[in-house]
């Protein structure tokens, strides 16, 4: 079994820079939805600053859920998460979508538009901090703009600015998920199942790709994987999830198969596994 | 998950409800003759009077020089109408959206505007400005505004909230407010097939445009309504012949660009 939840310590001092910072930080979070499902009963964790977070569990673990707890796109029905230290839940408005322009956030599907061209969706993620005349006519400024292009080049596809972004490959799709969210200039990036709509090499180079530059920028990512061996692969600290409840909190050494097993509640196959 | 405890049944008599809808649907119908002297013998007997009435319908082509104009106006109307009632449309169609709306409340009022302003037929408007505002175009420019904006705001708000939800959810998450989300995920969604609603709606406008005119909202129908006092029916023959063709072409025109589009 894991460390008990909350392994790292609360820091000592506030607004010290050289202790471990926690940049995000759950505080006794539940969520009820509106069916009267209980996808949270009261999760509690901290993530330090620049750590790659993955979160494993069966769908319907609350996994979706947690991340989206993060950016407010679910509001806890009780406790709340501070994003550097500020209460992200209780903030509506102007206030949320400054929060949320800090957050970026890629998904299984890719929620591109894809009638757009790919550079529209990228610069689309410059929106929560621009003026709202100038969003609302469209009128970047060309910072943002040569940004834009600056972020398809650092994931791998710089072509592709000015192609549909129906035309192109799901891999490559993702890759524009992801330059979308970098043109946010995020402290912190979520990826909810960013790799179940790809194969499993396609997978392994859109995991390296968000990893490096999680890396590279200091981004603190939270990921949401159902896949043993890419969480073991890419993770720096693995959560398990079961049914709302964080049931594993450890290194990707600690996350054995038997580990897995408690996670996920039953023998694991071959499913779980994404291969190379 | 549970396992289900049974196989689902098939839901109750199927048939039995087809033939209870059959007899409705035939009793309403017999009641209708009824009501409205539905009587085929009085539409045999009457059929000489009709080829009669159409033996006369020979069109006198002298009277195109007093067709034109009327006819280029009832175009107008048709083509301004449709261009302010599209943009009328623009916001009601986002506020009346479950998926782009501000709030529960502003969308049910906005529904219910849309539903008041499409259960008006487009003659009972134009006759209301036709008494408000005077003969002439403006009535039906204005008529057929309020109707296009309403037919469009229905068929777009339709449109909208069947997008994929997204983008929408993605720009939300980046911090993008409701009007920036709505341009950037929504309309591009949206917009070639709005383009093609609306020239459906101008089609529909070129023929609503000229039966308006029939209680004076300006136009050809306003000519139509003169000749047929008059008794003047190969002048009617003359201008029904050339809406016949206007209204043939328009239609060609709009067939081809909403094929173009999709």
């Amino acid at each position: 079994m894991g460390r008990a939840v909350g392994a790292i310590p609360d820091r000592p001092f506030s607004c010290s820079v050289m202790f471990v910072v926690t940049h995000i930080h759950f505080k006794d979070v539940e969520v009820v939805y509106k069916t009267g499902l209980k996808a949270l009963k009261g999760v509690s964790l901290e993530i330090p600053r620049g750590q790659f977070v993955v979160v494993v569990g069966l769908s319907g673990a609350g996994k979706s859920t947690l991340i989206r707890t993060v950016n407010n796109l679910v509001v806890p029905s009780k406790g709340n998460v501070n994003v550097d230290g500020v209460d992200i839940t209780p903030a509506r408005g102007g206030a949320l979508r400054k929060a949320r322009s800090d957050i970026g956030m890629i998904f299984q599907t890719f929620n591109l538009v894809k009638r757009s061209s790919v550079l529209r969706n990228v610069l689309s993620g410059r929106l929560g901090d621009l003026p709202a005349w100038r969003g609302v006519l469209g009128a970047f400024p060309k910072a943002d703009v040569a940004f834009a292009h600056e972020c398809l080049a650092r994931v791998g596809i710089p072509e592709k600015a000015f192609v549909r972004a129906d035309a192109l490959s799901g891999g490559q799709q993702q890759r524009v998920g992801i330059a979308r969210a970098l043109a946010q200039k995020p402290s912190v990036m979520l990826a909810d199942e960013p790799v179940a709509s790809l194969d499993p090499p396609t997978s392994h180079s859109v995991m390296k790709d968000l990893k490096r530059i999680a890396r590279e920028d200091g981004i603190t990512t939270m990921v949401n994987l159902h896949f043993i061996d890419m969480a073991r692969d890419y993770a720096d600290r693995i959560i398990g999830m079961r049914d709302g409840l964080i049931v594993f909190d450890g290194t990707p050494e600690e996350a054995s198969d038997s580990v897995f097993e408690d996670i996920y509640g039953r023998p694991l196959e071959q499913k779980d596994l994404r291969g190379a | 998950m549970p396992e289900a405890p049974a196989l689902p049944r098939p839901p109750g008599s199927t048939r039995l409800r087809s033939l209870l809808s059959l007899a409705v649907v035939a009793s309403l119908l017999v009641i209708a003759f009824r009501q409205t002297n539905f009587n085929l013998e009085a539409l045999f007997t009457g059929t000489a009077d009709f080829f009669r009435f159409f033996g006369r319908l020979v069109p006198d082509w002298s009277a195109l020089p007093q067709i034109w104009a009327p006819l280029l106006q009832t175009i107008q109307i048709a083509y301004v109408a449709t261009i302010l009632g599209s943009l009328l449309a623009l916001p009601l169609i986002f506020l009346a959206s479950s998926n782009t709306t501000t709030d529960p409340v502003t969308m049910w009022v906005f529904r219910t505007l849309l539903t008041v302003l499409r259960s008006i037929p487009d003659l009972l408007w134009a006759a209301l400005f036709v008494a408000v505002l005077g003969l002439g175009g403006l009535p039906g420019v204005v008529a057929l505004t309020l109707f296009s904006a309403g037919v469009l705001a229905k068929l777009g708000s339709e449109t909208v909230e069947a997008i994929d939800p997204g983008p929408l959810e993605a720009l939300r998450a980046a911090g993008a407010g409701r009007n920036r989300t709505i341009i950037f995920a929504v309309v591009p969604q949206v917009a070639a097939t709005m383009v093609s609603y609306i020239l459906y709606v101008f089609e529909i406008n070129v023929r609503a445009s000229v039966v308006i005119g029939l209680v004076g909202a300006g136009g050809i129908g306003q000519l139509l309504l003169r000749y047929m006092n008059f008794f003047d029916y190969t002048g009617v023959a003359a201008l029904i012949a050339v809406i016949f063709a206007v209204v043939l072409i328009i239609d060609g025109f709009s067939v081809w660009a909403r094929s173009k589009l999709i």
